[in-house]
């Protein structure tokens, strides 16, 4: 079974301005130790996958579809279930690592609190917990009296991402967990998490704008725009051989390092992302392609199959040459 | 608000000269209040017990801060009057502040309709007059000061529990409120964890802020005759003081002690609280 399925998943904000549709249909799955990234810009939809998982989106918001954790429906369980199904099933490493931490308590014990509200009560077997977590994500045990002012910014992303581990879930939903870092510190943190991911057989999530990021760390991509996922495959196939014109423009706008032509290769995307509110016509993409047709201000193209049988890729374009 | 560890508060407090002044004064009175009966004698209080005493004595040996019009002591007077100006400022803010804080945590953390109806309410208490209510009750409810207590009380916490839920609204939109919710945290131990640590600070230093303000409203009450009659006050001492006619012949010690009592206790809880929420609270340090 897998650890997390998503089935035509749609999540709508109801705001004062009207309804905004953040995700529209979304269909993604993930099997135990599998890693999928998550890529697009912001205001695509993937934080808002993130928090729709466990739902954690703010109240009134509408979410159709399933969201299958461990072949459970989410939005059928019960609050005292979907409590107990928090950070036990699924954990996230949220972006903003000092937002995500309480100033007035010390990082021990905001680690230690995510075991207490699963049970754990001894005193002294969750502060070995802490330690033992800490030193998993390459902190001295001994800072677990700090407070996340007195570290660094990547010691306090490297808290949150023990914290996440604290229950030992079975998908980890890593949300831009390098944002704010400086490369260095990225670069560790990614390592981190793959060797995380690796010695625990974790499944996982991985959310970024970061194209290079996610070919390192995920096996498989996935690629969202307005909502929808445009692309999906392995993720070395995305990146080097991109079939929908957006993924080619987001793996464009990194240079590949050794080869200066690439450098000087025109890249990048013009424009702005559509507003969710008011969508173009046909595929969402259209007005910002450069190889739009008359067909895409009318048609819109769901995922279809692309590449060869095992490469589980598709697009959603009406250019792809379907298998 | 953000983490000041303790003991940076203590250095920041010590550092406060004013804040220090403020905080050994309030110990004086404290233990003045508390060993009253080892200072003076009560017999003091009782006109019955003073019958012998002169009336209108100035400060002298025998009576340190003279008598009044009946022959008491002013200095008993004074002593046990501290009490109840600090017991009632003291009682008057611990219900002014439970009340509004939990009010105020409530409305904040529940939202919606539950917010609404707590603050219409809250509205509702915050546009009683103050001195007709406090007249009213203590026709109803007899006079004695659990009866001032209660109308400070009553009339003062709504502004506690705007506050309240003024920081615990911010307080809420954090991410590491997200994040406690995300690890399956119940709504009630967000509260306890995470809200109340944040929102403590503030209610601390409008505790503090909030002692002189009770103090001074028992005072103004027990001057307007509406305190216990059978217990010494400073409020009471000076309505006595001003019914007797001390003002017209001079007996400034009858009316001073008193007067100078008030004031200083107010001035040093308020120089302390001043403190305490300038500590706590980083905005206001940075000058």
């Amino acid at each position: 079974m897998s650890i997390l399925e998503l089935r035509d998943l749609s999540v709508t904000y109801r705001t004062e301005g009207g309804d905004v549709p953040a995700v529209r249909g979304v269909d993604l799955t993930i099997e135990a130790g599998d890693t999928v990234g998550l890529a697009g810009e912001s205001g695509c939809g993937k934080s808002t996958i993130a928090g729709a998982v466990l739902r954690l989106l703010p109240a009134g918001t509408r979410v159709d579809g399933q969201v299958l954790l461990d072949g459970e429906d989410v939005y059928e369980m019960k609050p005292g279930r979907l409590r107990a199904v928090r950070w036990t099933s699924a954990a996230i490493v949220f972006q903003g690592a000092l937002h995500s931490l309480n100033p007035v308590h010390r990082v021990g014990a905001q680690i230690a609190e995510a075991i207490r509200v699963h049970g754990s009560v001894d005193g002294r077997a969750i502060a070995t917990r802490v330690g033992a977590l800490l030193e998993q994500v390459g902190i001295p045990a001994s800072r677990a009296s700090r407070y996340p002012h007195q570290l660094s910014g990547g010691q306090r992303q490297r808290v949150l991402i023990a914290l996440a581990l604290a229950c030992e879930p079975k998908l980890l939903i890593a949300d831009e967990p390098t944002t704010a870092l400086d490369v260095m510190v990225q670069a560790q943190v990614l390592d981190l998490l793959a060797s995380l991911q690796r010695d625990h057989g974790l499944a996982m999530l991985f959310i970024t704008h970061d194209l290079s990021v996610l070919t390192h760390a995920c096996r498989r991509l996935a690629v969202m725009y307005a909502g929808r996922i445009v692309e999906t495959g392995l993720g070395v196939d995305v990146f080097r051989d991109p079939q929908h014109p957006y993924s080619r423009a987001l793996a464009g706008a990194f240079p590949t390092i050794g080869d200066p032509a690439s450098r000087l290769r025109p890249s990048g995307l013009a424009g702005d992302p559509p507003d969710p509110s008011a969508l173009p016509t046909g595929c969402p993409f259209h007005p910002r392609c450069a190889v739009a047709v008359d067909a895409c201000r009318t048609t819109d193209v769901r995922l279809l199959p692309v590449g060869s049988a095992s490469s589980e890729a598709s697009a959603a374009c009406v250019h792809v040459e379907t298998r | 608000m953000t983490a000041v560890s303790r003991n940076e508060v203590f250095r920041r407090f010590r550092r406060d000269r004013l804040a220090m002044f403020g905080l050994v004064v309030l110990v004086l009175f404290a233990l003045m209040a508390i060993l009253a009966p080892l200072l003076v004698d009560d017999d003091g209080l009782s006109a019955v017990a003073s019958l012998d005493n002169p009336t209108w004595a100035r400060p002298s040996g025998d009576f340190l801060l003279g008598t009044d019009h009946l022959g008491r002591s002013v200095a008993a007077q004074f002593v046990y009057g501290s009490r109840v100006s600090l017991f009632v400022g003291l009682m008057a803010t611990i219900f002014t502040i439970a009340i509004g804080s939990i009010v105020g945590v409530v409305a904040g953390f529940a939202g919606r309709w539950v917010d609404a109806a707590l603050m219409r309410l809250t509205d509702w208490f915050l546009v009683i007059p103050f001195l007709p209510l406090a007249i009213v009750l203590a026709a109803v409810l007899g006079r004695g000061i659990w009866n001032i207590i209660f109308v400070i009380s009553i009339t003062s916490w709504p502004s506690t529990a705007r506050l309240v839920r003024a920081q615990v609204l911010t307080v809420k939109e954090r991410l590491y409120v997200d994040r406690a919710r995300a690890l399956g945290a119940s709504q009630l131990h967000v509260v306890r964890r995470h809200v109340l640590p944040n929102v403590a600070p503030l209610i601390l230093a409008s505790a503090t802020l909030a002692v002189p303000i009770s103090i001074l409203t028992e005072t103004t009450l027990a001057f307007l005759g509406l305190g216990d009659p059978t217990q010494a006050s400073w409020g009471k001492t000076l309505e006595e003081a001003f019914q007797a006619g001390a003002i017209s012949r001079s007996a400034w010690w009858y009316y001073l002690p008193a007067g100078l009592g008030i004031v200083a206790v107010v001035l040093a809880f308020t120089l302390f609280g001043r403190a305490l929420e300038e500590i706590l609270d980083p905005r206001l340090r940075e000058r």
